[in-house]
């Protein structure tokens, strides 16, 4: 037995956001149009969902696509070289191939070299799933500096034709570049899961040759995320040492108006936050959907750099994911 | 335990609050749907609001038989 000591790489004090980009397919999809094709109409969806339109991505924007062009833009932002970044971490729920995984492809495509790079999925939690994981990587000194990415092409899981669905879920990709920092810029991760909701959100197992698309128990899922996870962003709060007071940018996974209006409401979140609600303009892209609603509010100047930013994935698992951020 | 007017004046405040409606409407026959313009989301919201002041417990595969307030006075007594 070799009584050599293992040695472990410095430990940095944190990991901070250095750059955001995004990615919004080219198709915008309005309610006029879903009310061609469905029994809906704009009042109907708007009144349940807050969705105005969404935009659904084209053959050509693959989910392995839209990840590149989403992560070089937030590769430019940070203004580090791709060969700087030795970590890729792809969320998805809806890629369409179990192997290989994007995650690989994406760096390759970007110019890294060589970075370890795999994919998570953690439903419409898998952003801040794969963001805490890069953040403790980095921290840890696993890795240097890490790409997060949130890809989604729902409109491939979801039956274009039931209006239950195919009003709410939509595609694009959303990332953030990642490095050390002297003062943390991500507060610690507040996450779980409640696997006893499983069939809540999901796909169910196909037939041989056959499609089965993606279903969502509406009910049960509002209930949830109206009743249980107020307590999960109160906590990651909690556990980063600051209050709603400190709070100037609330952007919580882009799901349903509704429900971003009364988690706003009962955090007693000051009227001078920010509250993303890019769920209006681009409807419910799962682990797409934090990085795109910050992105589009970075780039509207009215989220600014240095701006504390509160973060929640939630979604199919059910899975929870909440962070504190500090915009770059 | 409440009675059926404590019950129904709680609920009428609850239906105010979640989804403006008039506590003069919330009367027993009152359709939540059809009369009250309450949505699938909102009787959610409803529902939870029900279960913090009576103390019930409504899962959602029970909220889908209580079609009207008169419906959900009755679970409450039932209930509670």
């Amino acid at each position: 037995m070799s009584d050599t000591t293992i040695t472990l790489p410095p430990v940095a004090a944190g990991a901070q956001v250095l750059g955001v980009g995004a990615y919004r397919p080219r198709r915008r999809v309005t309610n006029d149009e879903l009310s061609q094709t469905m029994d809906t109409n704009d009042e109907w969806i708007q009144s349940r969902v807050g969705i105005a339109e969404r935009r659904w991505a084209e053959p050509d924007e693959t989910l392995v696509e839209m990840s590149v062009a989403a992560g070089g833009k937030a590769l430019a932002a940070s203004g580090l070289s791709a060969d700087q970044v030795d970590l890729v971490i792809v969320a998805s729920a809806s890629l369409p191939t179990q192997i290989p995984g994007a995650g690989p492809e994406v760096a390759h495509r970007l110019g890294m070299t060589r970075p370890g790079a795999y994919d998570v999925n953690a439903g419409c939690a898998g952003f801040c799933y794969a963001l805490s994981a890069a953040a403790d990587a980095i921290r840890a000194g696993s890795a240097r500096n890490a790409l997060v990415i949130g890809a989604e092409r729902l409109s491939d899981v979801t039956d274009l034709t039931d209006r239950a669905t195919a009003v709410i879920f939509a595609d694009g990709a959303g990332a953030m570049v990642l490095g050390a920092s002297d003062e943390p810029g991500i507060g610690p991760v507040v996450w779980g899961s409640d696997g006893d909701q499983r069939d809540a959100i999901a796909i169910p197992v196909a037939a041989p040759g056959e499609r089965e698309a993606l279903t969502m128990a509406g009910q049960a899922v509002y209930r949830w995320a109206t009743t249980k996870l107020t307590d999960v962003l109160q906590a990651a709060m909690d556990s980063a040492g600051v209050t709603a007071a400190d709070i100037d940018v609330f952007a919580p996974h882009q799901a349903n108006l509704r429900i971003i209006e009364l988690m706003a409401k009962r955090l007693g979140l000051p009227a001078t936050t920010v509250i993303a609600r890019d769920v209006v303009l681009a409807g419910n892209t799962s682990s797409a959907s934090v990085p795109l609603a910050i992105a589009a509010l970075l780039d509207s100047g009215e989220a600014r750099s240095g701006d504390l930013c509160l973060v929640l994935g939630y979604g199919a698992g059910l899975t929870f994911a909440g962070q504190v951020l500090r915009l770059p | 335990m409440s009675s059926t007017a404590e019950i129904q004046s709680g609920l009428a405040e609850i239906l105010e609050e979640v989804a403006g409606v008039a506590p003069a409407d919330a009367t027993p026959e009152k359709s939540f749907t059809e009369d009250l313009d309450v949505d699938s989301l909102s009787m959610v919201e409803i529902a939870t609001a029900v279960e913090d002041k009576f103390g019930v417990a409504i899962p959602d595969d029970e909220l889908g038989g209580i079609k009207t307030v008169g419906d959900a006075i009755s679970f409450i007594e039932k209930n509670q």
